[in-house]
């Protein structure tokens, strides 16, 4: 078990140095076969307001995957849905290959973390654990063993006989994850278990979870509003926004490929420019915005004329100290600016709409003044070329 | 000044001397009967010996009597008989009542809440009076069976409210978790719900016996000889033959509503302990 930990936070430090791994890695760590599917799942409560819309999903054995979207985009609903509290009006959900439509949620086999753990308050910790152990048949001897062994992972050794009540938030928290491990389930659902703790107990409860789903090679679906957070642990995640999901995939992938402009607003900081393609030249083209011209790379199939929005990052824009530096360069005025200690935000304008550029703070960054003409200037390949939202509100 | 404003004024005293006289209002005539029940002589007034605190004008002569009195024992049982049978009906069916009014999906709740309670507001000779013609077509009336029932109808609107109050600071997703874990709906309300509801099901069981143990309305219509309770063996004793043994036992009837009052008010605070501890 310590090894396979070890090995869990070995491998997480590759992932952290390198890049995104690449298609062949995932396949080989997850295999390709999807144990979840949400295949063209919708859900209505009152029959006109769909929450979630013809949503497709696949997670592999093994994976932790995070539902990711503001509060009322469908994401908590998909995971009720999941364990069998919510029935979809549409599509179907596989485990397994198997369709769990009429499968009651006791049948599932799922363990579950609920939002406010959800513990029974007049039971010790050692009954709460015991609960599913017992439903399930098992003598007392191995009911025992388990507990400790669950106990032991969540590193609550020794708090059989504690009440819920007698605990802090975060060993609460250990108790709910020990329960929903306990029965050795393959699957396990997290609904945002770490909204009610402060944030230093959150950082750490990250890599605690993290560290029991590597060590348990189970399969997490795991919801959040919280980015960092899901970037924080998450081999993949599904972007969620108004019922459907926008892109599903690795956090880096998502940080620097996104293909929306609600991700690459939802993820990090992103300048949105809108504006209309004016040439075409391979897999990059030529963009109108106001009065100037700017070259991206396109991420989808454009042709001249069509409304795209540019998505630029601010940390990835500088000062231009010489002219050449940059395939786009464009002098603008500063319009305020920000010292926020490693860096500077720099607020001007491009083409008529409001642009931000953050400047590390190292030597010779310059320093710029409000009201001062600056000539800033980004990369072709760091200027995403993106097909604008269906909806003008996204 | 200081000493002024904490200093209490005559308002104050008047408002303590109001509240005095109407606690003395509610509980004189109820007190009163405990000293009488002591009477040495078949008296409903205190004698001049009892005044001046002779011990020879006080005895236990009337609670001797109760208790040897086979009319009085028979009452007694009747009571604890239907009291208790009516009080498991009226728990088991108002807290499957309260589980089902508190589902968000119960179609038209306010209407069945209100008929739910309705006997509770309904006067209790028009109930009566009404259980009396129809049990008798079902030849009920007269049975131990039938007032089982009309004071379990009874006595099922305060277990609704009660439990229905507990449920209301019910956390639902603990039932959700019971079944995520695997238990289905029976394990779930005995090993979640139920402990957790106890202190209102509790409660409403008590108001519900307390309900049938003082009822005499529907007894004088639907019960017989056979199944006169302690009430109705009390309102036959003032009618049929004066004697202060009726004292004795109204006596005994305070002792056990205030033990009952009691076990209560225990229950409910027990309640506030687990929910802030919780």
């Amino acid at each position: 078990m310590e090894e396979q930990a070890k090995a869990g936070e070995a491998q997480e430090g590759v992932e952290e140095a390198g890049s995104a791994p690449s298609r062949d890695e995932d396949e080989a760590r997850f295999g390709v076969d999807a144990y979840v599917e949400f295949d063209d799942v919708s859900k209505s409560y009152d029959g006109v307001e769909q929450i979630v819309r013809n949503l497709h999903l696949t997670v592999r054995e093994g994976e932790f995957l995070t539902l990711l979207g503001p509060s009322g985009s469908g994401k908590t609903t998909c995971l009720m849905m999941l364990a069998g509290f919510e029935v979809p009006t549409g599509g179907t959900i596989r485990i397994n290959g198997q369709a769990v439509d009429a499968v009651p949620p006791r049948r599932r086999n799922i363990g579950m973390v609920f939002q406010n753990y959800a513990l029974f308050p007049h039971m010790t910790v050692g009954a709460n654990l015991a609960f599913p152990l017992e439903v399930r048949g098992l003598d007392k001897d191995a009911v025992a063993e388990r507990i400790a062994r669950a106990l032991q992972l969540v590193r609550l050794e020794g708090f059989e006989d504690r009440r819920p009540g007698q605990l802090s938030g975060g060993q609460q928290q250990r108790v709910a994850i020990a329960r929903a491990l306990v029965f050795e389930p393959r699957l396990v659902l997290m609904d945002e278990p770490l909204g009610a703790l402060d944030r230093r107990l959150r950082e750490e409860m990250q890599f605690e979870i993290r560290r029991i789903q590597r060590t348990l090679g189970v399969t997490v679906v795991y919801v959040t509003h919280d980015q960092q957070e899901a970037m924080a642990m998450s081999d993949r995640v599904a972007v969620f926004n108004a019922g459907r999901i926008e892109q599903v995939a690795p956090p880096e992938v998502l940080y620097e490929e996104p293909e929306r402009p609600f991700v690459a607003s939802f993820i990090g900081d992103n300048n949105l420019l809108r504006g209309k393609v004016a040439a075409v030249d391979g897999d990059t083209c030529d963009v109108t915005v106001g009065d100037l011209t700017v070259n991206a790379f396109m991420v989808q199939e454009h042709a001249v004329g069509d409304d795209v929005v540019l998505a630029v990052r601010p940390e990835r824009t500088g000062l231009a100290a010489e002219a050449g530096m940059y395939t786009n360069e464009f002098e603008v005025r500063v319009r305020d600016m920000a010292f926020l200690g490693d860096h500077l935000r720099v607020l001007t304008d491009v083409g008529g709409q409001t642009f931000v550029v953050k400047i590390p703070n190292i030597v010779g960054h310059g320093g710029v003044l409000a009201g001062e003409r600056v000539r800033i200037g980004w990369a072709t390949l760091d200027c995403r070329a993106l097909r604008p939202a269906e909806d003008a509100a996204a | 000044m200081l000493s002024k404003a904490v200093r209490p004024g005559v308002g104050h005293y008047l408002h303590v001397a109001f509240c005095v006289a109407v606690l003395f209002f509610l509980i004189a005539p109820i007190l009163v009967v405990v000293p009488l029940s002591f009477n040495a002589e078949p008296y409903f007034t205190f004698t001049e010996g009892m005044l001046r605190f002779d011990a020879d004008a006080y005895s236990l002569r009337w609670y001797q009597q109760v208790a040897t009195s086979d009319a009085w024992l028979r009452a007694l049982a009747n009571s604890f008989l239907i009291g208790g049978c009516a009080t498991a009906l009226a728990t088991g069916l108002g807290t499957l009542a309260a589980l089902g009014l508190a589902n968000p999906a119960m179609p038209a709740r306010p209407l069945v809440m209100g008929l739910l309670i309705s006997p509770m507001v309904t006067p209790v000779i028009i109930s009566a009076a009404g259980m009396f013609f129809f049990y008798s077509s079902l030849g009920l009336a007269q049975t131990h069976f039938g007032l089982i029932l009309a004071h379990a109808a009874l006595g099922t609107p305060f277990v609704v409210i009660t439990v229905t109050a507990t449920l209301t600071g019910f956390d639902t997703n603990l039932t959700r978790a019971a079944a995520n874990l695997g238990a289905g709906p029976w394990r779930s309300f005995r090993r979640v719900q139920l402990p957790l509801i106890a202190p209102g099901v509790i409660s409403g069981a008590l108001f519900a016996f307390a309900t049938s143990f003082d009822e005499v309305v529907t007894v004088l219509f639907m019960g017989g000889l056979e199944q006169r309770t302690i009430p109705r063996e009390m309102w036959a004793g003032i009618r049929e033959q004066i004697s202060p043994a009726i004292l004795a036992v109204a006596t005994l009837l305070i002792a056990f509503a205030v033990s009952l009052m009691l076990v209560v008010e225990w229950l409910r605070r027990r309640g506030a302990v687990e929910r802030a501890n919780g």
